[in-house]
């Protein structure tokens, strides 16, 4: 930290932001819960968490919800960083959920289990009683989550109603719910894709090797580089080809696409971010193509 | 590299969309998938140009409607700075969305268009500023390639709101003559205003001198959360979590706490990445003391010759941001740095009109986008100190109990 001339610079701003939003939650909800993918910016959120609550612990669990058809070196990551930092782990499983008959699968080669994790992750949020859950998304996303608050209400049924959103003004969030009722917080509101990057660099933050350039087999669908295993079977015509590629998001294997990139350090990423000219949801997210409000739609359900 | 907050104001068809899409594309901070949804859609509306409002109209009924509802947040960076823009509507809920936005900002943007000149509405809008103490003020008149880049036009409106700017509480102001439509002065110097001696807009953004903004002088830290772990290696360890407010804090400072008013010195800052010299705003810190005395959240550590006041009786100018208008003598919860507690409102002692800045004693309530001066008694005593001189302790929010909507915003006299 510079404090020769007490300026801040914007990853310790940011940061400190951050931290801040965990220590108020934590001091003014009952049972938060941390959501946690494995993707880039959960694994900050649990970094920044652990940095709030030091030397004390994390004083809340984090949750997975799985849809099943995960890389396998996320998973790997995700029990690894779990172990290290002794928080608690929720799995909440959309298989689960198709079991109880709580939602219905898609069928056929597109199907994906992406919208279905809504209702897992609402039956989730009431069956352990939580009333604030954590989220990685920024509002340099999309353009629905733009207009989104650090702390996002949403009432008895998960919903969000983007009409009605309580004014947030200076530091001065307002938590205050009822039963039944909860609270969306999202620490990185205000972080965009490259200050991500740049503090992972800085920090030297941990992440699934999927992230960074590697050989894949991949096939090339509706404009999307997928990688073809049992959950995404071939279809008839497709053809597979070998790639150098990464992934700028981490979800579903059904619907997170790859990107052509030789990037294989932090370091090679920020000077790709830098110059990229694609947003990251744009280029990898069948789920954010199907139409201009497809996060908004997702998000008044009570998506993440 | 420095983080700036900006909010953005301007009445309809000023430009102010355009001006924020110049910036982002100009800094190349639009991306291409963005910009194709947006000539996309302006296409199929039939827009003759490429409408960039839409590319921070995100909401359905916004694109529906053509208008911007809410408060929309836009990131750009140069190699100099990191900004955040807060674009808020010029039309509909003016005020909860511009008190919204320029709560948090360094500098307040305001447009104008150079053929009509100062309307109503600007000088609302820098009246609104001044009031949320956004410490520096950026008039931009807009659209000089209409008036052929006439120096006459521009000195004219740059007096007339100068001489309006001197009866607020205005920093520092800046005019700058620009066109966002054919980018003069927005990101480089024009020669077609070779009278103009300034920076661009961008420059300037770039170049204020913001660090200086913040009260370094009075100590203020809100006690957020303690931090006891209870582990075998932290066995006795109690620290107490926050963001400082104001001043500067360091290992070895006599410290008071308040309320209890008990004496302790600072035993150590500390982060997880090790220990903390000096801790200024906006840092989040954990403050260990060298006395073990019971401090809880909403306690606040100041020094001993330097304290906030300590009241249950409040004077503030509030805003009021809901439909369902204020009911005088009515109970509300109010946040106040980390402390929580209930006030009643005791008497609306004005209304103030936005526009002529006209105040109204007999004014029955404050109705929504209306603000006022209240005395308000609260349960428990605030550590307060004047909006003006510290914009955390001195701003709170006031919640209704039963809605639990945030119904006003308080800036403390």
């Amino acid at each position: 930290m510079t404090t020769s001339l007490y300026e801040l610079g914007h990853l310790d701003a940011l940061e400190a932001e951050a931290v801040h939003v965990f220590r108020e939650v934590a001091a003014e909800f009952e049972r938060p819960v941390l959501l946690f993918s494995g993707g880039k910016d959960s694994i900050v959120m649990l970094h920044l968490a652990e940095k709030a609550f030091w030397p004390g612990r994390i004083p809340f669990p984090v949750m997975h919800v799985d849809t099943g058809h995960n890389f396998p070196e996320v998973i790997g990551y995700r029990d690894r960083r779990v172990a290290e930092t002794g928080v608690q782990l929720i799995v909440a499983s959309v298989q689960e959920s198709i079991d109880q008959g709580r939602v219905r699968e898609q069928t056929g080669p597109r199907a994906s289990r992406n919208p279905l994790q809504t209702v897992t992750l609402l039956d989730a949020i009431e069956e352990h009683g939580f009333d604030a859950a954590f989220g990685g998304a920024r509002r340099d996303e999309e353009k629905a989550r733009a207009k989104e608050r650090v702390f996002s209400f949403r009432d008895e049924f998960g919903q969000w109603d983007p009409k009605n959103q309580r004014p947030e003004l200076w530091a001065l969030y307002n938590g205050r719910r009822h039963r039944g009722e909860h609270i969306r917080v999202f620490p990185l509101s205000n972080w965009t894709e490259l200050d991500i990057w740049q503090y992972i660099g800085r920090e030297g933050i941990e992440l699934p090797s999927i992230y960074f350039a590697h050989l894949r087999r991949l096939v090339l669908r509706d404009g999307m580089l997928l990688w073809p295993n049992e959950h995404v079977p071939l279809l008839e015509g497709e053809e597979t080809f070998e790639a150098t590629v990464r992934y700028r998001t981490v979800g579903d294997v059904t619907c997170t696409g790859a990107v052509e990139s030789p990037a294989r350090t932090v370091d090679d990423i920020v000077e790709e971010v830098a110059a990229t000219r694609i947003t990251e949801r744009g280029a990898t997210r069948a789920d954010d193509r199907a139409s201009e409000a497809a996060m908004e739609d997702r998000k008044r359900e009570g998506y993440f | 590299m420095e983080m700036l907050r900006f909010a953005t104001a301007g009445s309809v068809d000023d430009g102010k969309s355009t001006l924020i899409g110049r910036l982002l594309h100009d800094t190349k901070s639009i991306f291409s998938d963005q910009l194709e949804a947006v000539e996309r859609t302006s296409a199929q509306r039939g827009s003759e140009y490429v409408d960039l409002a839409l590319l921070t109209d995100g909401l359905r009924a916004e694109r529906e409607q053509g208008i911007t509802i809410d408060v929309a947040y836009r990131y750009f960076a140069t190699p100099k700075r990191k900004f955040i823009v807060a674009d808020t509507p010029g039309h509909i809920q003016y005020t909860r969305n511009m008190v919204t936005g320029a709560s948090t900002a360094d500098v307040a943007l305001i447009l104008v268009d150079a053929r009509k000149g100062l309307v109503e509405q600007s000088r609302r809008h820098a009246f609104l500023a001044s009031l949320l103490r956004v410490p520096h003020l950026v008039l931009c008149v807009n659209k000089m390639d209409l008036v052929d880049y006439d120096e006459g036009v521009f000195d004219a409106i740059a007096t007339e709101f100068r001489h309006f700017a001197a009866k607020l509480d205005v920093g520092d102001l800046t005019v700058i003559p620009v066109s966002a439509l054919t980018g003069d002065n927005v990101v480089t110097r024009s020669a077609n205003t070779p009278w103009y001696e300034g920076s661009s807009l961008l420059h300037h953004l770039e170049a204020l001198h913001i660090a200086s903004d913040r009260n370094l002088i009075d100590a203020r830290f809100p006690v957020q959360y303690v931090i006891r772990p209870k582990t075998s290696t932290h066995h006795d360890y109690r620290g107490y979590a926050g963001q400082v407010a104001g001043g500067v804090l360091k290992p070895g400072d006599d410290v008071v706490v308040l309320p209890s008013g008990l004496p302790s010195r600072i035993a150590a800052i500390e982060t997880k990445d090790g220990p903390v010299a000096e801790a200024f705003p906006p840092m989040s810190v954990t403050v260990r003391l060298e006395d073990d005395i019971d401090i809880s959240r909403g306690d606040m550590i100041c020094r001993p010759h330097n304290q906030p006041a300590v009241s249950q009786d409040v004077e503030a100018m509030v805003a009021w941001l809901h439909e369902e208008p204020m009911r005088p003598g009515g109970k509300y919860a109010i946040k106040h740095t980390t402390r929580t507690a209930r006030a009643m409102v005791k008497d609306l002692r004005y209304r103030l009109d936005v526009n002529t800045l006209h105040r109204d004693e007999d004014a029955p309530t404050l109705e929504l986008n209306e603000i006022g001066r209240l005395r308000l008694r609260v349960t428990a005593p605030l550590f307060t100190d004047p909006y003006r001189v510290n914009r955390t302790t001195g701003s709170f929010i006031l919640v209704d109990e039963s809605t639990n909507a945030t119904v006003g915003a308080g800036m403390i006299l």
